[in-house]
C-alpha cells in the first residue's frame, strides 16, 4: 500500500533544491496567467501541493504565483478550487476560517462574526438558481463559527432551522413522478417520501425518508439536524431574553407552562425562537424514535437508525436539561425506547445515551433506574468487553458522571469485576481511563477483593480468551491451542475457579483457595500477547489503587493489606517479568504502609517473622525480603509501639540470626543464585538495630560480624561471587561492629528518637538559615530610629 | 464536530526502516485554535502551522501504536487484500478508539477513531460530544471511497499525488468537519457526484 515510489516522491519533495523550485514556482505563475487551464496545471498545481505539505516547516509562495491562485478558489472548476485552497492553506497565514469559495482573512472575531452575516445573508437569498452546493455548505461552515458569534444572527439561524426541520417539503424531489411511461407531464403527480422500511410517510420530513430525489429544503433538512445538536448547545450557553426585545414575558414561567400544556404545533407558534426550536427539535426526535423501529431494507439504514437513536436521545436530553417541564412528556417515550432495545446488545451502543438520560433525568421523574444499571454494570461488560467502541464508550460515560454514579447508583463500586474484564481484554486501549477510574473504585469493604482481583487479572484475560474460544469452537479440538486450559474450564469440577474470575460482582469472597491450580491450569497463557499485555498494566494500576486506599485505610484494613502481600507474593500466575514487578510494587508499598503506621510491624510481627524467618525466600523473593527485613529493623521498637516487649525482639532477632547464619554459611540450595548482598546487608543492619534496643543481644552479632571478617580474609565464598559485594558487605559489617562497641551510640544512631527522624529543620527558628535571617530583619525594621 | 482526517502509515512498512512512518494526508478542520485560544494567540501563521502539524504527528504516533498493540494481541495474520478486493479489506480491517487526554495534543479530550487496512491507517478525531456511531460509520465509508477511488490496496502513489479527491470527498461527505446523517437515498446522490468528480 505505501510504496517505495511513494517515499521517493515524498523524499524528493523534501529535497527539492532551491533553484529548481523558483523555476517550478515561475513555470506554474506563467501557467496560471493562461485562460484555459488544462493538465499541465493541475499537474503543476499537485505537485506544488506536495511539495508544501511534505514539510513541517513553512515555505512562502513569490507574490505572483499567490495573485495567481487567489482567483482559482472561486473558480467554477472545482478541482481548481480544491486546489488552490489545499495550497494555500499550506502556506498563506491561516485563515481562521478554512473556505471552499472563498478565503477570508478572519484573523479576529470581528471578521468571523462579519463572515457570519455574509453567510446568513446568503441563506436568505434563497439562490435557486446558484449551485446547492453552496447552499448546503453554509450550514457546516456557521456550525462552526456560531459560539463567536452574536446574538441576532442565533434567533435568525434558530428560525431558519425550525423551518428546514418541521416543515420541509414532503414529495419527492427531482421530477420523481407516480405516472408510467407513457403519462405526459400534465399527468405528473407528486411523489410522496417513503419510509425506510418502504412505506409511504405518513408525517413531516427527516433524515430517514427517503426518495427518488431530493429537493433544496430536504437537503436543509438534513444537514440542520446534522448540526442540531451542536446548536442546541451553543444557543443555550447564550443567556435568554436578551434575544427578543418583545417576548420577555414569555420567557421563563409562560414558555414552560405553554410547553407542558400544549402538544399541538399551532400553539407553539406564539413561543420565543429559542423555546419553538426546542419544541420542533423535540418533536423530530420523537419521530425519529418512532421511524427507527421500522426495519430498513439496507444494513446500511439500520446503522443510520440506529445513530440517529444515539442523536435523538442525546438531543432530548440536552432540551430536558434546559426546559424541565419537557421531562415529563419525553420520559415515557425514552422509557419506551428502554423496554424495546434492553434485550438487544446490537442496540447497546444507544442504550448509553439512555443510561445518560436516566442518571440526569431519572431522580426527577422519580423512575426506577435500576434495570438501566443492571444493564450498563451487568450484562455490557460481562458480554461485550470485546466490542472497543463499545467499551471507550461506556469508560468515557463513566468517567464524565462519576460524581453522580458514586452518589445514586450502589451498583457502581460493587461492579469492578466486572468493568475489570474491559482492562484484561483490552489493556492497552483503555488503561487511560482506568487510570482515572481505579480510585473511585477503592472503598473501605471492597478493597482487599479489589486487590486479590487486580493481581488476578492476567488470569481473567485468559479466562476471557477460553470463554471466547469456548463458544466459537468445536467441542474437541485435537492438537489446537490452549488445549489443557481450554479442557480445564469446560470441566465440571474446575469450573468453579473460573467461574469466580468471570463473576459480575464484588461481595462473594475476597479470594478463592484453590488459587494456586488455577494458576497451574493457566500456566501456558503466560505467553498469550494478550494476557501480556495486561500484565503490563497491572503494576502501573497497583500503584494507583495504592496510593487511594492508603486515603480511606484503617489500622485494620493496612495490616489486612500487608499479609495480603505477603500470601500473594507468592501466589501469582508466573509471567516472567510480572512476578517481579509486583515485588517491586509490593516492596514500595509495604514500606510506605510501615511508615505511615508504625505500631503495624509490632501488630503484624508474627506474619511478617514468618515471612523473615523463611530462608527461602531470600532467593526467592529478595526485594520483598529486603523490605520486612528493613521495616522489622526499622520499627520493631518501643517507640512505634508500646507493646513492643523484649521478648518479642528477641524472637525476631534469633529468627533474623538464624538465617543470617544459614545463608552466609554454605553456597546457595542448588538452582538458586547467590543471596543478593543487599539482603545480607539488610540483616545486618537490622540484626544491629534490634540488638541496639535489647543490649544483651550485642554480644552475638558482634561475634557474627567479627565471624564475617574472619571467613571472608581467606578469599572468596560460596554464597557472594562477586568482590566488590564482598568488600561492600564486609565494610558495612565492620562500620556496624565499631558502632556497636559503644552501646549508648548505637542506640542514639540506630534508634533516633522522633525528632531526629522528623526533623523540623526548616520550621525551626533556631536552625534554619532563612526564617533566621527573617526574624533578624523584623526585629531591625522595629528597632528603627523614629 | 470532527477536528480532523489522517491517512498515516501504521505498521512496519518495506518502504520506511523501523521506527519511521509517514502522514499520508491531513486535512483539520475548524477555525484555527491559533485565533482563538488565548494560549496561541501570539504565534505567527508560521508557528501555527507548525503546532498544527506536531499536533496531527501526535495522533498519528498514538493511533499507530494502539493499531500495533490491537494487532499483536488479536495474533490474527494479516490478510493482504489486492485491488479489487476493497470490500474484504474492509471487512477484515481493525478498528477501535483512542482516548487523547485533554492537553495532549488537543486542548480537550478527544476521541479519535481508527481503522487499519493492512500498512495504512485512516483516522477521525471527535470531539467530546460527537456521535461516536455515526462518526464510524461516516468513516468506513471514506475509508471504502479512498481504497476504490486513489486504488490505494496497489502499489500506486495516488493518494500523495491525487490529494484533491481526498479533499473532494471531505467535502461532500464531511463537509467543514461536520458528520452527515445520510441514508442510503442522500449517500447514493453524493457518490455519484464523487464519482462524476473522479471521472475528470
Amino acid at each position: 500500500m505505501y510504496s517505495h515510489g511513494s517515499e521517493s516522491l515524498i523524499k524528493q519533495a523534501r529535497d527539492i533544491q532551491e533553484a529548481e523550485l523558483k523555476k517550478f514556482y515561475r513555470r506554474l505563475a506563467k501557467l496560471l496567467q493562461g485562460k484555459e487551464l488544462g493538465h499541465e496545471a493541475m499537474d503543476s498545481l499537485q505537485r506544488l501541493h506536495l511539495i508544501l505539505s511534505a514539510t513541517k516547516f513553512t515555505r512562502t509562495l513569490p507574490a505572483e504565483l499567490q495573485k495567481g491562485l487567489l482567483p482559482l478558489l472561486s473558480s467554477p472548476v472545482e478541482q481548481l478550487q480544491l486546489l488552490s485552497s489545499a495550497v494555500l492553506r499550506e502556506t498563506l497565514p491561516l485563515s481562521g476560517e478554512e473556505l471552499n469559495y472563498t478565503q477570508e482573512d478572519a484573523g479576529s472575531r470581528a471578521d468571523l462574526s462579519s463572515l457570519c452575516a455574509q453567510l446568513l445573508r446568503s441563506l436568505e437569498s434563497r439562490q435557486s438558481d446558484g449551485p446547492t452546493h453552496s447552499l448546503m455548505q453554509t450550514l457546516p461552515i456557521l456550525n462552526t463559527i456560531i459560539t463567536h458569534s452574536p446574538e441576532y444572527h442565533l434567533t435568525l439561524l434558530s428560525k431558519k432551522i425550525v423551518d428546514w426541520l418541521r416543515y420541509a417539503s414532503i414529495t419527492q424531489g427531482g421530477g420523481a413522478s407516480s405516472g408510467g411511461f407513457f403519462t405526459g407531464p400534465r399527468s405528473r403527480q407528486p411523489v410522496p417520501t417513503a419510509e425506510l422500511d418502504g412505506t409511504v410517510s405518513g408525517d413531516f420530513f427527516t433524515v430517514l425518508c427517503v426518495g427518488q430525489g431530493f429537493t433544496d429544503d430536504q437537503w436543509m433538512n438534513v444537514y440542520s439536524f446534522s448540526m442540531l445538536r451542536h446548536w442546541l448547545l451553543t444557543y443555550h450557553s447564550v443567556p435568554s431574553g436578551s434575544t427578543i426585545a418583545d417576548a420577555d414575558d414569555r420567557s421563563e414561567v409562560d414558555g414552560s407552562v405553554v410547553s407542558m400544556v400544549s402538544a399541538t404545533s399551532s400553539s407553539s407558534r406564539l413561543l420565543p425562537p429559542k423555546e419553538r426550536l426546542r419544541e420542533k427539535a423535540f418533536q423530530y426526535c420523537l419521530r425519529l424514535i418512532e421511524q427507527s423501529d421500522r426495519k430498513a431494507l439496507k444494513r446500511t439504514d439500520t446503522e443510520l437508525q440506529k445513530a440517529c437513536l444515539v442523536e435523538a436521545v442525546c438531543i432530548l436530553d440536552c432540551v430536558c436539561v434546559e426546559d424541565t417541564s419537557l421531562v415529563y412528556r419525553t420520559f415515557p417515550c425514552v422509557k419506551a425506547l428502554f423496554g424495546r432495545l434492553s434485550s438487544d446488545l446490537t442496540f447497546a451502543r444507544v442504550l448509553l445515551p439512555i443510561a445518560q438520560f436516566y442518571l440526569n433525568h431519572g431522580e426527577m421523574a422519580t423512575v426506577d433506574c435500576e434495570s438501566v444499571w443492571k444493564l450498563v454494570f451487568g450484562r455490557f461488560p460481562a458480554e461485550l468487553f470485546n466490542s472497543p467502541f463499545l467499551a471507550h464508550e461506556l469508560l468515557r460515560f463513566l468517567r464524565l458522571n462519576l460524581e453522580s454514579l458514586q452518589l445514586r447508583v450502589p451498583e457502581y463500586t460493587r461492579s469492578f469485576p466486572n468493568l475489570l474484564k474491559f482492562l484484561a481484554w483490552d489493556s492497552p486501549a483503555v488503561v487511560d481511563d482506568f487510570v482515572d477510574l481505579l480510585p473511585s473504585l477503592v472503598t473501605a469493604e471492597t478493597a482487599v477483593e479489589l486487590l486479590h482481583t487486580m493481581l488476578d487479572l492476567p488470569c481473567l484475560s485468559a479466562t476471557l480468551l477460553l470463554q471466547l474460544r469456548s463458544t466459537c469452537s468445536p467441542i474437541s479440538e485435537p492438537g489446537g491451542r490452549g488445549l489443557l486450559s481450554l479442557d480445564a474450564f469446560r470441566s465440571a469440577s474446575l469450573r468453579g475457579l473460573f467461574l469466580y474470575l468471570l463473576r459480575t460482582e464484588a461481595g462473594s469472597g475476597d479470594t478463592i483457595d484453590r488459587l494456586s491450580t488455577l494458576h497451574e491450569l493457566l500456566a501456558e497463557a503466560a505467553d498469550w500477547p494478550r494476557v501480556v499485555q495486561c500484565a503490563q498494566t497491572v503494576p502501573v494500576l497497583l500503584h494507583i489503587f495504592f496510593s487511594a486506599v492508603v486515603t480511606i485505610a484503617d489500622e485494620k484494613l493496612s495490616a489486612h493489606l500487608i499479609l495480603v502481600m505477603l500470601e500473594r507474593s507468592s501466589l501469582l500466575l508466573n509471567i516472567p517479568t510480572y512476578i517481579k514487578e509486583i515485588h517491586r510494587v509490593f516492596s514500595c508499598h509495604l514500606l510506605r504502609l510501615c511508615k505511615l503506621r508504625p505500631s503495624l510491624v509490632v501488630d503484624q510481627s508474627h506474619e511478617l517473622l514468618e515471612f523473615a524467618g523463611t530462608t527461602a525466600n531470600v532467593y526467592s523473593k529478595a526485594e520483598i525480603y529486603t523490605h520486612v527485613v528493613w521495616a522489622l529493623g526499622e520499627y520493631l521498637s518501643v517507640s512505634s509501639d508500646s507493646r513492643c516487649s523484649v521478648r518479642l525482639i528477641t524472637s525476631c532477632f534469633e529468627a533474623l540470626e538464624a538465617v543470617l547464619f544459614e545463608i552466609t554459611s554454605s553456597a546457595p540450595p542448588p538452582g538458586a543464585a547467590c543471596p543478593v548482598p543487599r539482603v545480607i546487608t539488610t540483616l545486618m543492619s537490622a540484626l544491629a538495630k534490634l540488638a541496639s534496643r535489647s543490649h544483651d543481644l550485642i554480644p552475638r552479632v558482634s561475634l557474627f560480624l567479627s565471624k564475617l571478617r574472619t571467613v571472608t580474609r581467606g578469599g572468596s565464598v560460596a554464597w557472594c561471587t562477586d568482590e566488590e559485594d564482598l568488600v561492600a558487605i564486609v565494610m558495612r559489617g565492620e562500620e556496624l561492629w565499631s558502632l556497636l562497641k559503644t552501646p549508648g551510640v548505637a542506640q542514639s544512631v540506630l534508634t533516633p528518637p522522633p525528632h531526629v527522624t522528623t526533623p523540623q529543620w526548616h520550621r525551626d527558628t533556631n536552625l534554619s538559615m532563612p526564617l533566621q535571617l527573617r526574624t533578624l530583619t523584623k526585629k531591625k525594621k522595629c528597632s528603627l530610629p523614629e | 464536530m470532527v477536528r480532523c482526517f489522517l491517512i498515516h502509515t501504521v505498521c512496519p512498512v518495506s518502504a520506511l526502516s523501523a521506527g519511521e512512518s509517514r502522514l499520508l494526508f491531513s486535512r483539520v478542520f475548524g477555525p484555527d485554535e491559533g485565533v482563538l485560544t488565548e494560549q496561541h494567540r501570539g504565534l505567527g501563521p508560521e508557528e501555527r502551522r507548525l503546532l498544527r502539524r506536531e499536533k496531527t504527528a501526535v495522533v498519528a504516533r498514538q493511533v499507530r501504536s494502539a493499531v500495533s498493540l490491537s494487532r499483536e494481541a488479536s495474533g490474527r495474520p494479516p490478510v493482504e487484500a489486492v485491488p479489487g478486493e476493497e470490500a474484504l479489506a474492509l471487512q477484515e480491517a481493525g478498528s477501535g478508539a483512542v482516548r487523547l487526554r485533554a492537553g495532549d495534543p488537543f486542548p480537550e479530550e478527544m476521541s479519535a477513531l481508527w481503522l487499519a487496512v493492512q500498512s495504512l491507517g485512516f483516522t477521525l478525531v471527535c470531539e467530546p460530544h460527537e456521535n461516536l456511531p455515526l462518526a464510524e460509520g461516516t468513516l468506513r465509508n471514506l475509508t471504502r471511497h479512498c481504497l476504490e477511488h486513489l486504488h490505494m490496496l496497489g502499489p500506486g502513489s495516488e493518494v500523495l499525488l491525487r490529494s484533491d479527491r481526498v479533499d473532494a470527498l471531505l467535502s461532500r461527505l464531511l463537509p467543514h468537519g461536520q458528520l452527515l446523517f445520510l441514508n442510503h437515498r442522500f449517500a447514493q446522490s453524493l457518490e455519484k457526484e464523487v464519482a462524476a468528480y473522479m471521472a475528470k
